[in-house]
């Protein structure tokens, strides 16, 4: 069993193979780990950056002074989904007024979630809605970004009560926004996820708009970048949880227990 | 060892195309090619990716044991395809918004196993690199002809949004070539895809028997009418 002389004594083995590729595996997870570390900071700034111009674009930077990465709220949003989520809301000021919100929402497409980004003004009219990220299918779907066509400019000045309920539909389904050809459940969807965005607004105005809002809001964290969101939010967790005036406006609100 | 790289170069753009010839790497062809702009950008990832891969593999080859060695190039296919999607998002950030949807795709692509496979794991290091490149940009030609083939006929344009792709100084390439054109949805949707490849390869097919015709016509000149001439006529391919 003198493995020196002969090189395919031990490549016969049965733990050879094995260990060949527990050792790719670990080289493979290496050089992951480290790259994702090396592109960590980039990649966050890149999408820091990505924030920013979607901000100006939904909201018109005539419109406010302030740095909105900067002035940010979460809020505590019940989703179509049932799942209780924590949204940020971007709030543009003039003079220290808050004069429009901007926020993410997401809806299931057809290729998997989409998530846009949409600015609405004091009157819950919006101010611009545009695709943050989106899996829809390329040359079909992808018609639903502002490079490829302008059917999502056709939200703005669009409020909830604008058109009414059954125009907040694709045509297709007797409402007033143009389908795809081909393509009719991404429009079906964004029109669908807008309208949840407009709701929500309507639900939480009150917290949108007021300077302080009370426990369910973690002001605090909205010094934080967008890709240290998912930490900041369970950061601010346990400080909402222990203000006793943090349950009052779930309550009044849609009344599902949060589990977390 | 001596490798003719005349002969790889044919291999990869003609003889054994990997579309034309091998039919492989269909379902990324089939999902990205609604216009040529997608297939450039599709073949160009995929070729950065085979190439990493081939080098890869072919340095590794002493070392990867026959039994296991399917699950260590998946492995590390896949490990190269997560590296530049990550890098691209870092550093070629514009870029990677117009490609991201396609770089996860390229797992799927199956002629990079194939030329791991075949090629790269017995070849060394030079020839697999060269092979990489040349089988990639087989594979952007095919994507290139399959996009601009079902987008003229699809949309009435061609290169549509190539400056989205390869920065502003390319948008000349954008261009109407059908105006008014109220579009062919057949070719967009999956079926146009097919359709438009059967007619690509019958054309590679026809390109062919012409040139064996060619060359047999020469031989029978010199032989008068044989059987096997005609067998070789009638042949469906």
């Amino acid at each position: 069993m003198t493995q020196a002389t002969h090189t395919y004594d031990y490549r016969e083995r049965l733990a050879y193979p094995g260990g060949l590729l527990g050792a790719m595996a670990l080289l493979a997870s290496t050089v992951l780990v480290l790259a994702y570390l090396g592109t960590r900071e980039q990649i966050a700034q890149r999408l820091a950056e990505d924030m920013q111009a979607s901000l100006r674009q939904v909201i018109p930077s005539e419109l406010h002074d302030n740095d909105l990465l900067a002035d940010s709220v979460l809020i505590k949003a019940v989703r179509a989904s049932d799942a209780s989520e924590d949204v940020r809301v971007y709030r543009a000021r003039k003079q220290g007024q808050v004069v429009a919100v901007a926020y993410e929402v997401s809806g299931q497409g057809y290729g998997g979630a989409i998530r846009l980004i949409m600015g609405v003004n004091g009157d819950g009219g919006i101010l611009g809605v545009r695709i943050v990220s989106h899996t829809e299918t390329p040359g079909l779907g992808d018609k639903i970004e502002s490079q490829k066509s302008g059917w999502i400019l056709g939200f703005n000045g669009r409020s909830l009560n604008d058109p009414g309920p059954t125009g907040w539909n694709v045509k297709k389904d007797g409402g007033e926004f143009d389908q795809f050809s081909g393509a009719t459940i991404t429009p079906r969807a964004v029109v669908k996820t807008v309208r949840l965005g407009l709701k929500f607004f309507a639900d939480h105005r009150q917290d949108l708009f007021m300077d302080h809002p009370d426990g369910q809001t973690g002001t605090d964290a909205a010094r934080t970048r967008p890709g240290a969101r998912a930490s900041t939010a369970h950061a601010a967790a346990p400080g909402s949880a222990t203000d006793p005036s943090g349950s009052q406006p779930e309550s009044t609100g849609k009344g599902e227990p949060h589990g977390r | 060892m001596a490798v003719s790289y005349r002969a790889i170069i044919k291999d990869g753009l003609w003889t054994n195309n990997v579309v034309f010839a091998q039919l492989l790497a269909l379902c990324p062809l089939l999902a990205v090619t609604g216009t040529a702009t997608n297939g450039l950008g599709m073949g160009l990832a995929t070729t950065a990716v085979i190439v990493a891969s081939n080098g890869v593999v072919s340095l590794f080859r002493g070392v990867i044991s026959p039994q296991v060695r399917i699950p260590v190039f998946v492995l590390l296919i896949a490990a190269l395809v997560t590296l530049v999607d990550m890098l691209m998002n870092a550093w070629l950030h514009e870029l990677h918004k117009v490609l991201g949807l396609f770089i996860p795709l390229i797992v799927t692509n199956c002629a990079i196993l194939g030329r791991a496979e075949s090629f790269a794991s017995r070849q060394s290091l030079a020839p697999s690199l060269v092979d990489g490149l040349v089988m990639g940009l087989g594979f952007t030609v095919a994507l290139v002809a399959l996009g601009a083939g079902r987008e003229i006929l699809g949309s009435g344009t061609l290169f549509a949004n190539a400056s989205l792709l390869l920065g502003d100084a390319f948008s000349f390439l954008d261009l109407t070539l059908i105006p008014d054109y109220r579009g062919f949805l057949l070719l967009i949707l999956p079926p146009g895809g097919f359709l438009i490849l059967g007619f690509l390869l019958a054309g590679k097919r026809l390109v062919e028997a012409r040139a064996q015709k060619r060359s047999v016509s020469a031989v029978a000149a010199e032989a008068p009418a044989c059987s096997t001439c005609h067998l070789s006529q009638g042949e469906p391919g």
